[in-house]
């Protein structure tokens, strides 16, 4: 009896992890359909496919749609400018795909991606996917711009294809570091990472600051980006009474934590980096977000000259608001079709060194790219949640 | 002293909620010797269904109370859940019961990835938020936070698993289970209707899964397709903690691994001085179910059940 018991565990157990590997990969949306040629002696088209990827089902899927649609948007718009490339039309064929923010589906997406045969990819939005597909992307000599990558490994690695539009964690954490042990005086910290390659690097990065500022860390704790349930870790940083809670790690995890705090009755100052910086957050967290601090790599969309037009236009092609990452990803997308108007070609080796030159005005501010294809200027802006919505508290760098 | 309790607190919340659906696994396994791996996903189902019903109705405005709501959501999912594991028990087991005892487990194993991917083509792949219901009270007690819904749901559990023994133990129906757990030839011949008894254990198990569900989407405000699949695992670790066919051993496991998880996450990091984080707290838990079945295998109150297999 005991043994068949424990056999039959065994082989349960067995039978139940190989059956939760098998994922079937989603069919990618439709291209949109442009409008068919109008006058008869139209210059022939360059039919260019763009890659996306980015988490669009799991716990993060409305800012992996988010960025979807940023790269949508771009496209779209470059298609009715008609820019001429070599002779051709330029026309961008959008292929968007869903890496579940896993780095192994990251990789399996990426291959697809070049066996598809893209120009140029915009993604992926996770660190822990962003930097295992770039090794594909760099072997298959496509050039990657990731619109929301910010763990510093992703452009260290020597490869020529590794680009992003925003800033890296070693100027978001420590610009927050920094702001959480000199603005905000908080003499203790704790923090909370979801041990993914993002959560965990900026975690460290505040870490690092905050520490050099003379903040002392009370507490080190972890949870994973798929929990739901962090009560026991928060009560263990409530014996700590820290002033300030920093949590590495994304909106879907942050605002549930946040809630869970206040409910155990944690007054401390509660933060996070561009992760939790959504609407969505927000929603998640309801009541408790009032007070919430966090940050976003760049200036503030709303101070920038077409930042409010972009917000209006990326509502009325798609009904819902932006996330944190749709302009980036717009901006990324052009950075693209920039560097493929000056090289005068679609051909990925040819337009790649024109990117790494580019110097460009976008939605977020001034692109320029430094040898490693990371941003020049690092601007970070630190917001506040207040009545639903976040208000500018200061912009450091840039 | 204030946050040992808090972790108390904690725990005995989750670990109601897990003692609630090993129930389910341990009924079943107490009467035919199955574990019925696609429990968990009945909980989700259960979660899913009340998800449907309660946003649908507060969606529609029709202007009902909200205690109404909740009571035609969880209704719905009870009668959902116990639907579906009445005809899962039908198709998928009962033709299996005389084959080798693998058969039956590898179909619960087949049923549970069914239930999952059709739960995925229903109600989509991504998290759902499930509203806050009711302003949550918060309590302070000697230090301890305790909110209105972790009051509510112990209590709703400890109720529930009361009137369960009371039913096991003193109604004619419940005599008639335990007798097909400890015989069912004999109980056939002494006139008891095996097939029926075994089909209400899938049941009663369903329907509390459904409640199970309920609570542990409102607690954390989000439900989605893969929910069932951790807190199945986590319950059936419960239910062969406590020694599985046992009824109070389910609940005793539950609720001990609840307890356990926290107090494992908060103070893995002293006790091993920083070597071990709170990201080890599941190793903590099945540290403990490992010593457990070395000394006692059978689990904490495991004495009977030795007579199947």
């Amino acid at each position: 009896m005991q043994a068949s018991l424990k056999a039959l565990t065994l082989a349960a157990a067995m039978t139940l992890a190989v059956a939760g590997c098998g994922k079937e990969e989603p069919p990618p949306p439709p291209a949109p359909k442009a409008a068919a040629p109008a006058a008869p002696p139209a210059p022939p088209e360059l039919v260019v496919k763009i890659g996306s990827a980015a988490p669009t089902t799991g716990p993060i899927a409305h800012l992996g749609k988010d960025n979807e649609n940023g790269v949508r948007l771009a496209v779209e718009d470059v298609n009715a400018q008609k820019v001429m490339i070599d002779g051709k039309v330029l026309k961008l064929e959008l292929i968007a795909e869903d890496d579940q923010a896993d780095p192994k589906q990251g990789t399996t997406v990426a291959q697809k991606l070049v066996d598809a045969g893209v120009v140029a990819v915009v993604g992926h939005l996770n660190s822990g996917t962003t930097i295992p597909a770039s090794k594909i992307y760099s072997d298959a000599g496509i050039p990657q711009v990731s619109p929301s990558a910010t763990n510093p490994k992703y452009t260290e690695q020597g490869f020529k294809t590794t680009f992003r539009v925003v800033a890296n964690d070693i100027q978001q954490g420590g610009a927050l570091g920094h702001y959480i042990a000199k603005d905000m005086k908080a003499k203790t910290v704790a923090i909370v990472d979801d041990r993914t390659a993002y959560g965990q690097g900026v975690a460290d990065e505040v870490e690092k600051a905050a520490k050099a500022d003379g903040a002392q860390i009370v507490a080190r704790e972890f949870t994973t980006d798929r929990s739901t349930d962090f009560k026991a870790i928060l009560t263990k940083i409530k014996g700590k009474q820290p002033d300030a809670i920093f949590y590495g790690g994304m909106d879907a995890t942050g605002g549930p934590m946040l809630k869970q705090a206040r409910d155990l009755g944690i007054k401390s100052k509660f933060m996070m980096a561009d992760g939790g910086c959504s609407p969505e957050f927000v929603k998640l967290a309801g009541e408790a977000a009032e007070g919430f601090v966090c940050s976003i790599p760049g200036t503030p969309v709303e101070k920038l000259a077409k930042g409010e037009e972009f917000k209006k236009r990326y509502r009325a092609r798609f009904g819902t608001d932006v996330q944190i990452y749709s302009p980036d990803c717009y901006d990324a997308t052009m950075v693209m079709v920039e560097a493929m108007k000056r090289a005068n070609s679609a051909d990925p080796a040819k337009f790649l060194p024109e990117l790494a030159k580019t110097d460009y005005e976008g939605i977020t501010g001034k692109i320029q790219f430094d040898e490693k294809g990371d941003l020049k200027s690092g601007a970070i802006t630190i917001y506040e949640a207040k009545g639903g919505k976040f208000d500018v508290l200061t912009t450091v760098g840039g | 002293m204030d946050i040992f309790l808090q972790q108390i607190v904690n725990g005995v919340t989750l670990g109601s909620i897990y003692a609630l659906v090993a129930l389910g696994y341990t009924m079943v396994y107490g009467i035919i010797g199955l574990i019925n791996f696609a429990h968990g996903d009945v909980v989700m189902v259960g979660a899913l269904t009340a998800f449907t019903v309660i946003t649908g109705l507060l969606g529609a405005g029709a202007g009902l109370p909200v205690g109404a709501v909740v009571a035609l959501g969880l209704a719905a999912a009870i009668l959902v859940c116990t639907t579906l594991a009445f005809g899962i028990e039908r198709v998928a087991y009962r033709p299996l019961r005389r084959a080798a005892r693998l058969a039956p487990l590898i179909t619960a194993i087949g049923v549970s990835i069914v239930l999952q991917n059709t739960a995925m083509m229903i109600w989509g792949r991504n998290y759902l938020r499930f509203p806050e219901l009711w302003q949550s009270r918060r309590f302070v007690i000697a230090g301890a936070s305790i909110t209105s819904m972790q009051v509510a749901i112990v209590l709703v559990s400890v109720a529930v698993m009361a009137l369960l023994l009371l039913m096991i133990h003193y109604t004619k129906l419940g005599t008639a289970m335990r007798a097909t757990a400890q015989n069912p030839e004999v109980a056939g011949l002494m006139g008891i209707n095996i097939n029926t008894a075994i089909s209400i254990a899938f049941v009663i198990g369903a329907a509390l899964a459904a409640a199970a569900g309920f609570m542990v989407m409102a607690y954390y405000q989000v439900a989605h397709y893969h929910m069932g699949f951790i807190l199945g695992l986590k319950a059936f670790t419960a239910a062969v903690l406590g020694g599985i066919g046992n009824l109070g051993g389910a609940m005793l496991g539950g609720l001990l691994l609840g307890v356990v998880e926290a107090l494992g996450a908060g103070y893995i990091g002293d006790l091993t001085f920083g070597f071990l984080g709170s990201n080890y707290q599941d190793v903590f838990a099945f540290f403990v179910l490992i010593l457990v079945l070395i000394f006692r295998p059978l689990g904490l109150l495991g004495e009977r059940a030795g007579d199947r297999a």
